[in-house]
């Protein structure tokens, strides 16, 4: 029933002369493109591309989709991606003209509809942070994390403290997070977790010195537990004068139930596509939309939302940093956010950190009798579990686990991530599955650990391909279509 | 000419240094450990310097990757580099089979061999590799 | 409640016993100190149903002018080009939308194939011989590029562009570089373009020059040239340049081109007032391990079959960390696929008859406003698909917001992004626009002064 035809490329597809797009006749008595351009500009031909047919189009894109899981179809426990149900009704209402199709450099007066949702995401933004300072143009969360580490320094230059160079990173952080510092011309100094998974508060005193510029701090962390020290980190942080930045990636956890500002995050970041339902979209389009405490708001890059009476207006904050991409952000993206929002309303926030709560601790009780799970016994919106005894005990390794989980129409959990933990295996569920669905995916895991041998090894078994040679993909890199290579 | 593996000087890096001498001037030739190579799985890439680059004791002076690591080399020597095993990144099969002939990476003219006395020798460098292995 | 949950009390309660808790709050107070937790509900809106929300984005929908409800011949960096039914089609099934990268690549071929498909796709319009997986936006796509030249260029710490590059993309620019040790020379373009200042600039400490091609002001570089002079200064060049337009002129690699990045948006990706767009970056291959952003490569399987994986991540953040080429950790997979079904579905001969629409409707539009009393061209000479006009009567922002008023969205002013120009504005015309729209947009804007001349008579 796999219709063969859908791994073929494009490329291979193609005939000479056929087409699927016609536009009308130019008018006659125009003056020729060629005539307007000079010879020496001109190509001697179009760009090679496939020529297709309409219907040959179609059922090759249709096709290809069916060899990926996703949210619709399977359920989606990806670690750290907070891959919860993108709701169609946030699709349908953010393809609406009016804000779709709308011109990036349209003036303020003609798009009133537009300002006054992304004021109000500002708004909403600032009070779920408690963080007043937001701004929506940052493309992605690495994006919103490096603008978020320009304002500081832009901070800072203004205060004339220049000798400010360091970034302290948590060793369990994303990689984000010391690239991003890097970018920013910040060297990087890294700081321990201890046994319990936490920050090491002694380790990151003896690092913090007036050198410090930024405490990247990823709260909840990546193992899915909240740190209960912040408080104390934020006083030692602020009192060597440096600023507490918050990576966003786990807001998922607590909506509603505490907020990075409330705890002395100075600035922070958000995963809308993550935590407000954005979708995915194989890989991107997110946004990083970041808020700001109200001494950093200056800085921010622009334009921002204003309000005036009954007028929105896009202005630049008056120290602003100056921009970190065209335009004015990922509205498209921040739509989605404002729709689920607004959907969940007020109370109904807090009820959705609640349930990615009760669901991942619901399934830590499962998982907790069939794999190691290194950091308590309590959780946030995910946990870390490890593969290390079953390793030495079975030789099943967390990768093998995770491809064993594919053959029972399950996507892998983030495996080896954190570093911290030796042969990780990162679940978050989210709110939006069924107690009926955990249920088999810990009756899954568990059959995968009474399995052997090529059950295991050559898993997964039910997928188009198996096991992909990634060496050889990196050795002699093929990063095209190419006619004589085929 | 084969290279005696257990005449070589390591680094706790795992790289391994042959230092020869040529009409009076010390040459220092090196590559990495076969335990290096077996314990990074897999090489798919090396980048490394040019010829007549200046490098400090220590310094790094390239770097191998497997698919998912990337590991720096360190000169154990000060010096200039005055050779390149340039075909080594087109047959990193080669450096599998065989580091320490065919795997040689650099060659550099030492002016600085003060490090080379806290070097390991295959002894005590073979001890270090079952003590991590 | 509204929303997605799905939990019922049974399940809660069922839940709760296999956790040992009595309540979810217990499980917060375990782990949250209480001086940290709220004390009052969030200060939002409350929750909407799907029909009360839906009538109120309807409300905020209607109240904007958008190319839907007027005609649209503003373009700076985003064009209101044609998006054929079948890419809105592919990009909405939910297989795509809905699922991430691709890190079990058994189970996201469909999304692998498809970066390889654009990859090879970018090479084509490019000329190139690599292509990432795509970057957030053709502005902050350029400032990679330069990164990436500044990584590979040692020891040079000059970047050199012109002010005929878009002014938001050098706005980027400077907000990266100011925070490292690098050098951003702006030169002014001069009445015959900006190929020989930029020429003239280039240095034994150039790093690199990054020039666009079709420029911000529609017209055409001399690209090869700027080009021969930084290889023989030891720098790269950086084309930023416009992917229809390639349709009729070379491509960035046929010019001697080391990096090329283009604004993706028009290729079947809608204006939403600035994103998500798509970030297109191509280089030669000697170049291809600096490359920022993820990168889908051809592979095999345990069982000999070809397919796709992600490849080439030890440049990347997760792997090398603070030594990593970029800090992007992702890419707009969506945007990518939309891209190449477009390409696709236009094929050589349909990106070159639109191409050839944009360049003779905008000289169309030029001549009428050659021939216009109120409004000079800026510029003699070829250009692309917009071009520059001056308002001798300085009153650019209300001409144009009379238009609005009228149903035409005639122009993007320059006055906030360029004060060079602050009397002028940028007129852009694709493939869509239709004769009897450049007439319409002629008689709205000429009736600005009559409009004026009325409305101050009756204030009088």
């Amino acid at each position: 029933m796999r219709n063969q035809q859908a791994t073929k490329l494009l490329f291979e597809m193609s005939r000479s002369g056929r087409r699927a797009h016609h536009l009308p006749a130019l008018p006659t008595t125009a003056e020729s493109a060629t005539s307007l351009l000079p010879a020496d500009q001109l190509a001697d031909a179009p760009p090679p591309l496939p020529e297709l047919a309409e219907g040959d189009v179609v059922r090759h894109f249709v096709n290809l989709s069916t060899l990926n899981m996703s949210v619709d179809t399977h359920f989606y426990p990806l670690g750290s991606c907070t891959m919860k149900y993108n709701p169609k009704r946030n699709e349908r209402m953010a393809s609406l003209p009016g804000l779709v199709d709308v011109h990036p450099l349209q003036s303020d007066r003609s798009i009133p509809g537009v300002l006054q949702m992304l004021y109000e995401l500002q708004q909403m933004l600032g009070e779920i942070a408690g963080l007043p300072g937001v701004s929506l143009q940052p493309a992605a969360g690495a994006h919103g994390e490096l603008t978020a580490l320009f304002v500081a320094a832009a901070y800072f230059a203004e205060r004339g403290e220049t000798e400010r160079t360091v970034v302290l990173t948590a060793d369990s952080a994303h990689g984000t997070n010391p690239a991003s510092a890097q970018i920013a011309g910040f060297s990087t100094r890294t700081v321990k977790s201890g046994a319990n998974g936490l920050v090491d508060v002694e380790d990151l005193k003896s690092k913090l010195d007036d050198k410090t510029a930024v405490f990247m701090l990823t709260n909840p962390n990546t193992l899915g537990l909240f740190d209960s020290q912040v408080q104390e980190i934020a006083d030692l942080v602020h009192s060597a004068g440096g600023l507490i930045y918050l990576d966003g990636a786990n807001m998922n956890a607590i909506l509603g139930i505490t907020r990075p500002g409330d705890f002395g995050a100075d600035l922070m970041h958000f995963n809308p596509h993550k935590t407000f339902s954005g979708p995915h979209g194989g890989g991107g389009p997110g946004a990083g939309p970041i808020c700001v405490r109200d001494f950093l708001a200056d800085y921010l890059p622009g334009p921002v939302v204003e309000k005036d009476g009954d007028e929105y207006r896009c202005v630049t904050p008056t120290k602003s940093i100056g921009r970190v991409r065209s335009f004015f952000g990922n509205v498209g993206v921040l739509a989605r956010a404002y729709i689920y929002i607004r959907t969940y309303g007020k109370e109904g926030l807090r009820r959705v950190s609640e349930d990615a709560l009760l669901g991942a601790n619901y399934l830590l009780s499962k998982v907790r009798h069939i794999l190691d799970v290194p950091h308590g016994d309590r959780c946030m919106h995910e946990f870390v579990a490890s593969a290390t005894r079953l390793r030495k005990e079975k030789h099943l390794s967390a990768m093998d686990l995770a491809k064993r989980l594919l053959d029972y129409g399950f996507h892998a959990p983030t495996v080896y991530f954190p570093l911290v933990v030796d042969e990780a295996v990162m679940v978050e569920p989210t709110e939006t599955e069924s107690k009926e669905t955990l249920d088999a995916f810990a009756e899954a895991l568990f059959r995968i650990t009474e399995e052997t041998g090529d059950t295991i090894e050559l898993a997964p078994h039910s997928t188009v391909i198996s096991r992909p040679d990634d060496v050889a993909a990196a050795r002699k890199p093929i990063l095209r279509w190419n006619s004589e290579e085929s | 000419m084969s290279r005696d593996k257990s005449k070589l000087l390591y680094a706790e890096t795992h790289e391994w240094v042959d230092i020869s001498e040529d009409g009076g001037q010390k040459i220092a030739t090196i590559g990495i450990s076969g335990f290096a190579i077996e314990q990074l799985n897999d090489l798919v890439y090396m980048d490394l310097p040019e010829v007549g680059k200046q490098l400090g004791a220590g310094d790094e002076f390239g770097e191998v990757e497997s698919v998912k690591a990337v590991s720096p080399l360190y000169s154990p020597v000060g010096g200039e580099v005055i050779d390149v095993h340039s075909d080594l990144p087109d047959n990193l099969d080669g450096l599998n089979d065989d580091p320490y002939d065919y795997g040689w990476i650099i060659k550099v003219k030492v002016d600085d061999d003060s490090a080379l006395g806290s070097l390991m020798d295959h002894a005590a460098y073979q001890k270090q590799c079952s003590e991590s292995g | 409640m509204n929303g997605y949950l799905f939990h019922t009390e049974d399940d809660r309660r069922e839940m709760l016993r296999a956790i040992g808790a009595t309540s979810i709050q217990e499980i917060i107070d375990v782990q949250v100190p209480a001086a940290l937790q709220m004390k009052r509900p969030l200060d939002l809106p409350a929750a909407a149903d799907e029909m009360s929300l839906e009538r109120d984005l309807r409300r905020l929908s209607a109240g904007n002018a958008s190319v839907s409800s007027h005609i649209c011949f503003m373009g700076g960096g985003a064009y209101d080009h044609f998006i054929p039914a079948v890419v809105d089609e592919m990009a909405s099934r939910g297989e795509y939308y809905t699922s991430y990268t691709p890190y079990q690549a058994e189970v996201s071929q469909g999304n692998l194939q498809v970066m390889f498909e654009y990859e090879t796709l970018v090479s084509q319009i490019t000329g190139l011989d690599v292509s990432n997986a795509s970057l957030y936006d053709g502005g902050s796509a350029a400032t990679e590029a330069v990164l990436m030249a500044l990584s590979i260029v040692k020891k040079r710490s000059k970047v050199i562009t012109s002010d005929a590059v878009h002014p938001e993309y050098r706005d980027i620019l400077e907000a990266y570089l100011q925070n490292i040790d690098a050098e951003l020379v702006v030169v002014p373009s001069g009445e015959s373009g900006t190929s020989e200042a930029l020429i003239d600039a280039i240095d034994d400490q150039t790093a690199c020059v990054l020039v666009q091609h079709p420029n911000f002001y529609g017209r055409l570089e001399q690209v090869q040239q700027i080009a021969d002079a930084a290889h023989a200064a030891g720098a790269l060049v950086i084309q930023s340049f416009d992917p229809i337009s390639v349709g009729l002129l070379k491509r960035p690699g046929d010019l001697g081109v080391d990096i090329a990045v283009a604004e993706g948006q028009c290729l079947g990706n809608p204006l939403q007032y600035g994103g998500p767009y798509l970030g297109i970056i191509a280089c030669r291959k000697e170049l291809m391990r600096r490359m920022p952003g993820r990168i889908a490569g051809q592979t095999t399987d345990r069982r000999g079959k070809r397919c796709w994986v992600l490849t080439l991540q030890t440049r990347e953040q997760h792997i090398r960390r603070e030594k990593a080429t970029s800090n992007i950790c992702s890419n707009q997979t969506l945007l990518a696929l939309r891209a190449t079904v477009y390409l696709s579905l236009l094929g050589p001969q349909g990106l070159k008859e639109t191409a050839e629409h944009c360049v003779v409707k905008t000289n169309l539009a030029r001549e009428r406003f050659a021939a216009s009393e109120r409004f000079e061209l800026v510029h003699a000479g070829p250009v692309f698909k917009e071009f520059l006009v001056r308002d001798r009567e300085n009153d650019v922002e209300a001409l144009l917001n009379h238009a609005q008023d009228q149903g035409v969205l005639a122009g993007v002013p320059l006055a906030p992004m360029d004060s060079q120009y602050s009397d002028c504005f940028l007129v852009a015309v694709t493939e869509k626009r239709t004769e009897a729209e450049l007439d319409r947009l002629m008689e709205v804007i000429e009736s600005a002064s009559a409009a004026r001349s009325n409305q101050l008579a009756q204030t009088l």
